[in-house]
Order: structure tokens, then C-alpha cells, then sequence
């Protein structure tokens, strides 16, 4: 349900409706910006990236977080990695005995 | 495309999938006695399909595709109020586009289209406020569906139109919410579950703490859920290791998007706007106590029930499923897709009998379009 | 009187009304102004007489084919409905391993059509058909009344020659036959979408029509062996693999990872929910050719325009007979099935 991707706000279009272009993957659309809008001027928001979702600007994307995010996952993958190195070097050493 | 490709990474994969085997067996799961979680969103379930993950993860893990696809659950009475207002000659009837198929008792959106109804696809409730601006002499309605990711679009679409001034722009509002469904289900003796994967962007809105209940009153883990594959087998690992640990928690995978508090503009102008319905109509669940959203009368006069006279369960009663249809069962994780009689047989995506056959994010559409195969990939 | 001799007729009008397919001088004037005077047929009877060597080499065969075109809006990035109904019905014959040689082109205009609008589209049909190497040499123009039409239909039907021993026949894949498309998937689809207007989305993306007899005399002439040919039009990609999987009762299996895609399209298709498989193509094809002579049929596409961009996208297997899978960026299979109806834009 409810489909949301990424996009990076490039410009404020209507400031009184809260509306802005959104670049999506070299696709631009105009969003409504309400629900990110804080109390600082809207322009404070153009090059953040945020979640669309119907044409409205839902959450902004949290880098740091995504960071650690992605770097859980890398450690999954390396742990991953180790192990079927090892379990390939103990194959070679029992082939080799 | 940032913020997605990487969660797509098929090296960390192999990690997190491992991880999954692993705590799989510590579990003591095996595919006679699996291990039981539910994907509550549809948005999960399309993934899982659209990347082969139930092919990846252990056979002793067992998806249950939860309710969480606003368009199967919508009830045929709906669609055919939905049909009522759009052949009104005044209308112009604008909808997502996934409701255009949804089958009515009489016809489908599609079908009154072909019949002559003025029906558009938008994207966006915006394009719809725009139709209005553009065409003062029409009647502009907006087909309201979907849940909390949705319902702020709405809002504050209304909120602008009372802002404008517009007078012939209302919304039909079939607004649901997630959290009763899964009450609901928790309460049904015949479910089998274990743990919920969340659903991301709903929480996005209203924040993780609505689903509490879930580990408090019903000992259950819930892992709030991004949508990429990594993000979703990282949050089926959460799960896991909960259920391993002999924990129930509500934990946050989806941090980069999900506040803990939700997004407090969405849910004061849900508030302004809405109030919830005593009961709403769920098509394969039944009717569920406040599990939808209704216009609050400040704002009536951009609710097309009003205008258009058409009250909830005011025109027409509850609709009885088709014969042999086994959605319910399905939903609730008792049977798999095809094991429903009706499965690509009476009931297939051209010709849906059942709400989960509907939108591509139904489990039973899903595994129609996807799954029918036991597939070994060819080398 | 010879044609050649007297004044040309000239359109004074700015619109077409009634009166231009009325059969009186409006039409003539239409027609001659507007249509013959850029295409040149070699005549003015109602039929086109026409022979060519080709078709007197023992073995040869003719083949013809017909193809409607409606597309709205009729001009958008990359192309128009003129450019369309050329292309189309070149790359039917193209695909089949005929040489175009001749196109008829009727055309049903709705009254009111700016006449600039309908020069414009047979000075780009003109175009089309000069870069196919083909010739439009006869037509039909109707008109009908507000309403009853969405500006202009066009109907091709072309004629080409097969040279003998060709016979490219999706029946005739055979496992381990190499899958390869000639350049990126569904720009098209995502050019026409964001055209229209309805979804307010603004991007460059143009359509990729355009004619593929050269590249697919370049793929005969380097891989003989080539089974099949077919351009993925409607219903996408997904469509003609099907197509071909059920046809020759194989299995096909295609890798996520190597489809070529646009940026844009990707996404306008994250936006809408859609499935760059099932977009819509008007110049590109795929082929499968015996895995042997999959690198000269994947060199010489490269050496053409429209196949800069070719690339291997998977395989026909014993495995799975009938049916197309994907091997998904995550190494998961997933199948790929036939479109059921249309594809619409989706939220959830």
C-alpha cells in the first residue's frame, strides 16, 4: 500500500499553497510541501530530500539514519562474507588432507 | 535513484538472508511447523513477489499477506456509490488509478467510463483541486481511498479548497485505518501469527506508537517496515530475533522515513477534517468498529455524501462475497492463494471474484501474476 | 490536362471542415497541397502499379501488412502520429525479414484539425519513410464531424519482399537461444504518458519511434541463424516474449539487471507504479539468435543507429516451457506474465 519514493525538492512554485517542484530521477512534478514545511522559510527546504507520495511531500529523509541503516546491513553482508571464506579455506584444508 | 538503489544491494542480501536462515533454525522452524509472519501492508506483499524473496528466504518462514491494500478491501457497495455520483452528468468523477478496475455490484469505474461517465485518473488530489479550479461550471469529486499515508493528501486538499473558496470540489471519503483490522485479526481465534512486519509509510504518519497494543496486550513483535528488499528482509530478521529472543516489541527498521512521532502537520489535519465512522465495511473482513474515516461537518460541504446524498450504508446494505470465495480465509493466513477453489479458475485478474484478485498488491493477484511456479532458475 | 502543367491547388482554409471531404475541389486541394505534394506517388490513379526485380527471384516472397495508428496527444517528444504510422508498419515488415519496399497511408481527420498540424505530420511521415528507404505511394483522406473522431487516425499498410530462404519464425526458437534487444525499454510509453499531461509530470524522455529495417538487415546479414525477430510495441517487452515463449513452447529467462532503462523512465514508472516490461516501444525489438552467433548479431546491431545501445537480455531454457521469468536484482525469480488489460497508474 501506498506507494512512496524519494525525490529532491529543486524550487518553491506557490508559497502561499505550500507547493514545490520535486525532481524525481530526472522527472519533475509539483508537490505539496505542507507536511515537511517547519516554521522556517520555505525556501530553506529546496535540495531536501524527501518521501512523495501522491503528490505530497510526506517525511523528510533522515541521512544519518539511513546511514545506519545501510551499515547494519554491510556488516550482515561482511559477517556473511568471513563465513564463506572460512567454510571455503576449511573445504580446501579437508580436500588437501 | 537515491535512497532506494542501495537497499536494493544483492551482497547484503546474502548477509541478511543468512542471518534469517540461521535464527530460522534457532527458532526451531522447519516448513512442517513454520514460523508464521504478517506483511500487514500490500505494498510488502507486491515486494516480496516483485523480488522473488519468499524463493529466498527458508522454507520454515511463512508469509501471511495481511489486509493492508485499501483497494481489495473495498467493499463492491462502495464502488457501485462510487458509479452513482460519477454518472451524474454534472461530474467530473477523478480517482487513483488502482480503483478504476475494482468491480462494483453493476460495473466497474471502467465499465461506466465506456458507459459515458466523465472519469479521470489523477495522480494526486492536487490535479484533482486543479480540475475544480479550471472547470467552475462541473462538479469535481475525488475518489478518497486509501489509509493513513493517504488520508493527509486529502485533508489538506480540503483544507485548500476552504482556503480557495471552491465550490464544486468534494471528496468521496473512503479513508480506512490500520490499526483496527489488525485488532481485529489478533482477536480471531483461527489466526495464526507470530509477528507483523509494519507498514512503513502509514507510520511515517501516525508514528510507531499506535501499534503498542500489539506488543503489550497481545505479546506479538511488530517491526515497522521500508519498502526496498533489504529494508524488508532486514525487518523479517527484527522480527525473528524477537520471536527467538522471546521478546514483543515495536521496533523501527524504516528510521530513515519513520519518526517515532509520526509527522505531527499530517495528523493535526486528519484530525481537522475527519472523525472516525462507528463502523466501516471491509470487503472479506466484514465491518470493523472505527476503522474508517468520515468528514466532520465544519467541512461538509466538500463531502460528497452530503452533496450527493449518498451516507454511508444509507443506499445500500452490505454486500454479501461471491460464492466460493475464500478471501477471508486467505487473509487470515488459514489457506495459501491457490489452495482457494475459485483460484485462476472463476477468479482470476480480468475477471476478480474476490477482493484479494483485485489490485496487484492483493496476495491472491500476487501470486497469479507471480508466483505460479515452483522455479529453479536455468543455468 | 497533365498534373504537371497547370497550377498547383493550395489549401486556403486554416482548418479542415467538411467541405475537405466532401469529394469537390476542397478535397482535391486538400489532398494535393497537404499529402501528394510531399510524398510524390509515382501517380495520381487510385491505385499504385508497381513491380520491383526482388520479387522475380525464385523463392522470393512478398510480404504485406496493415496497422491503425491513434495516438493522443497525435505530437509529443521524439515523434508524432505520422512518424508513428510510418515506423510501425516499416518495422512490421522489417521484423518479419521483408525488405519495405511500398506504404499506403489513409488518414480519418476529425473537422476542425489545424491543416498546419496535418502538415506538419506527412512532412514527418515523409522524413520517416526516407530514412526507411520506403515510399508512400498511395492514400485516402475521410473526413468526420466534430467528435466522431480524436483528430487524426492514420491506417499504413506496407508491402516488402522477403528474400528467399528467410523465414523468421518464433516457432523455431530452441533452448539456448540468446535473447538481445537493440537499445533502452519503454520510452515510448513514458514519453506518451508524461505528454498527455494528466499526471503533471514534466521530463525529456522522447519516444524512441523510429524505423528498424537497416538494423535488422545488418542482424540478417551478420547472424543468419536468427530465429525471430519482434518489435515491442504494445504491451511492452513483456508481451513479445510472451508471444514468442508461448509460440515456441520454451521457457524464456531474462536478467533484471541488464535491462536497459532511462533514468526518467525508471522514474516515472517508481511515481506511477508501473512496469518499464509492459511500457510501450516504437522502435525496439528483440531477437533470439543461436547462442554461436549471439556476439556478430550483437556487434553488427551496434554498428547501427538504432542499435547502439543493444545488449544480451537473457535466454530460451527447457525449463518453465510457456512461460517468461526474470531473475530479479536480488537473484529471486519472479514470472512475467502477459499485461491483463491496460496498465494503470497505481498509489498503493
Amino acid at each position: 500500500m501506498c506507494l512512496g519514493i524519494p525525490g529532491q525538492i529543486t524550487e518553491i512554485s506557490d508559497a502561499t499553497r505550500k507547493l514545490a517542484m520535486v525532481d524525481i530521477s530526472g522527472v519533475k512534478r509539483e508537490v505539496n510541501v505542507a507536511c515537511i514545511a517547519g516554521d522556517d522559510p520555505l525556501e530553506d527546504l529546496i535540495g531536501t530530500w524527501t518521501l512523495i507520495h501522491v503528490g505530497f511531500a510526506m517525511s523528510k529523509i533522515n541521512e544519518e539514519e539511513a546511514v545506519l541503516t545501510l551499515e547494519v546491513l554491510r556488516e550482515l553482508g561482511e559477517a556473511q562474507e568471513e563465513i564463506e571464506a572460512m567454510r571455503a579455506s576449511a573445504t580446501m584444508l579437508a580436500d588437501a588432507s | 535513484m537515491k535512497y532506494a538503489d542501495e537497499f536494493r544491494d544483492p551482497v547484503a542480501a546474502k548477509g541478511v538472508l543468512a542471518a534469517i536462515e540461521r535464527v530460522t533454525q534457532e527458532i526451531g522452524a522447519t516448513k512442517e511447523k513454520p514460523v508464521h509472519i504478517m506483511e500487514v501492508c500490500g505494498g510488502h506483499t507486491h515486494a516480496i513477489f516483485r523480488y522473488g524473496l519468499d524463493k529466498l528466504t527458508p522454507k520454515g518462514l511463512e508469509f501471511i499477506h495481511g489486509p493492508g491494500c485499501p483497494v481489495c478491501v473495498l467493499p463492491m457497495s462502495r464502488v457501485d456509490e462510487c458509479v452513482q455520483i460519477a454518472e451524474d452528468p454534472k461530474v467530473i468523477f477523478t480517482t487513483f488509478g488502482d480503483a478504476m478496475r475494482v468491480p462494483g455490484t453493476k460495473k466497474s469505474l471502467i465499465q461506466a467510463k465506456a458507459d459515458g461517465a466523465d472519469i479521470r485518473m489523477v495522480y494526486s488530489p492536487l490535479d484533482a483541486l486543479e480540475l475544480a479550479r479550471r472547470n467552475p461550471d462541473r462538479e469535481v469529486v475525488f475518489f478518497g481511498l486509501g489509509f493513513e499515508t493517504t488520508t493527509p493528501s486529502t485533508a489538506l486538499s480540503i483544507l485548500q479548497a476552504d482556503a480557495d473558496g471552491l465550490t464544486n470540489f468534494t471528496i468521496f471519503c473512503n479513508h480506512i485505518t490500520v490499526p483496527p483490522p489488525i485488532k481485529a485479526l489478533l482477536d480471531d481465534p483461527h489466526m495464526i501469527l507470530d509477528g507483523f512486519v509494519g507498514p512503513g509509510h502509514v507510520s511515517m504518519v501516525i508514528g510507531t506508537e499506535p501499534y503498542q497494543f500489539i506488543a503489550r496486550d497481545y505479546g506479538k513483535p511488530i517491526v515497522v517496515a521500508g519498502f526496498e528488499p533489504l529494508d524488508l528482509l532486514q525487518s523479517v530478521l527484527m522480527v525473528l530475533e524477537q520471536i527467538r529472543d522471546g521478546r514483543a516489541e515495536v521496533e523501527n527498521q524504516y528510521s530513515r522515513i519513520v519518526p517515532n512521532e509520526g509527522n505531527p502537520v499530517s495528523i493535526a489535519a486528519c484530525e481537522k477534517v475527519y472523525e472516525p465512522r462507528p463502523t466501516f465495511e471491509w470487503r472479506g473482513l466484514g465491518e470493523i468498529d472505527a476503522s474508517g474515516l468520515r468528514i466532520r461537518d465544519r467541512y461538509k460541504a466538500f463531502d460528497a455524501e452530503v452533496k450527493f446524498n449518498i451516507g454511508y450504508g444509507r443506499n445500500t446494505s452490505f454486500t454479501e462475497e461471491q460464492e466460493g470465495c475464500a478471501c477471508g480465509d486467505v487473509m487470515t493466513g488459514r489457506i495459501k492463494p491457490h489452495a482457494c477453489p475459485q483460484f485462476g479458475k472463476g477468479c482470476t485478474p480480468e475477471m476478480p471474484l474476490g477482493a484479494l484478485m483485485v489490485s496487484s498488491e492483493g496476495a491472491c493477484a500476487a501470486y497469479y501474476q507471480y508466483g505460479g511456479l515452483d522455479l529453479e532458475p536455468a543455468e | 490536362m497533365n498534373a504537371m502543367d497547370r497550377q498547383p491547388r493550395r489549401v486556403v482554409a486554416d482548418k479542415v471542415t467538411m467541405a475537405h471531404g466532401g469529394g469537390g475541389k476542397a478535397m482535391r486541394d486538400l489532398i494535393e497541397d497537404v499529402f501528394t505534394s510531399v510524398f510524390r506517388p509515382p501517380g495520381m490513379e487510385d491505385q499504385a502499379r508497381l513491380m520491383t526485380e526482388a520479387v522475380t527471384v525464385p523463392g522470393a516472397r512478398l510480404a504485406f501488412t496493415t496497422d491503425g495508428f491513434v495516438v493522443s496527444p497525435m505530437e509529443f517528444p521524439g515523434g508524432d502520429i505520422g512518424k508513428i504510422a510510418v515506423c510501425g508498419t516499416v518495422n512490421d515488415l522489417a521484423v518479419g525479414g521483408a525488405k519495405p519496399l511500398w506504404l499506403s497511408a489513409a488518414f480519418i481527420i476529425e473537422e476542425g484539425v489545424e491543416i498546419s498540424t496535418l502538415r506538419r505530420i506527412a512532412a514527418s511521415m515523409q522524413k520517416a519513410a526516407d530514412d526507411a528507404g520506403v515510399s508512400i505511394v498511395t492514400g485516402d483522406t475521410k473526413v468526420v464531424g466534430k467528435g466522431s473522431g480524436d483528430g487524426v487516425f492514420i491506417t499504413t499498410s506496407g508491402i516488402g519482399v522477403i528474400e528467399p530462404g528467410r523465414d523468421l519464425l518464433a516457432e523455431t526458437v530452441q533452448p539456448g537461444d540468446v535473447a538481445i534487444v537493440n537499445g533502452v525499454l519503454g520510452d515510448h510509453g513514458a514519453a506518451i504518458l508524461a505528454a498527455r499531461g494528466d499526471m503533471a509530470l514534466s521530463t525529456e524522455i522522447p519516444s524512441d519511434c523510429q524505423p528498424l529495417n537497416h538494423l535488422m538487415e545488418a542482424i540478417l546479414t551478420a547472424a543468419p541463424g536468427t530465429r525471430v525477430a519482434r518489435d515491442a510495441t504494445r504491451g511492452g517487452l513483456a508481451s513479445a516474449l510472451n508471444e514468442i515463449a508461448d509460440a515456441a513452447g520454451v521457457g524464456i529467462e531474462i536478467g533484471e539487471d541488464v535491462l536497459p532503462l532511462r533514468t526518467e523512465v525508471k522514474g516515472v514508472c517508481e511515481i506511477l507504479g508501473l512496469d518499464p516490461l509492459y511500457l510501450a516501444n516504437e522502435g525496439t525489438l528483440v531477437i533470439f539468435v543461436p547462442e554461436e552467433q549471439a556476439h556478430a548479431a550483437l556487434s553488427a546491431m551496434r554498428a547501427t543507429d538504432a542499435g547502439r545501445q543493444a545488449v544480451i537480455i537473457g535466454k530460451a531454457t527447457t525449463q518453465h516451457p510457456r512461460t517468461v521469468v526474470m531473475k530479479t536484482v536480488f537473484g529471486g525469480l519472479r514470472i512475467v506474465d502477459m499485461l491483463v488489460g491496460e496498465q494503470l497508474p497505481r498509489i498503493c
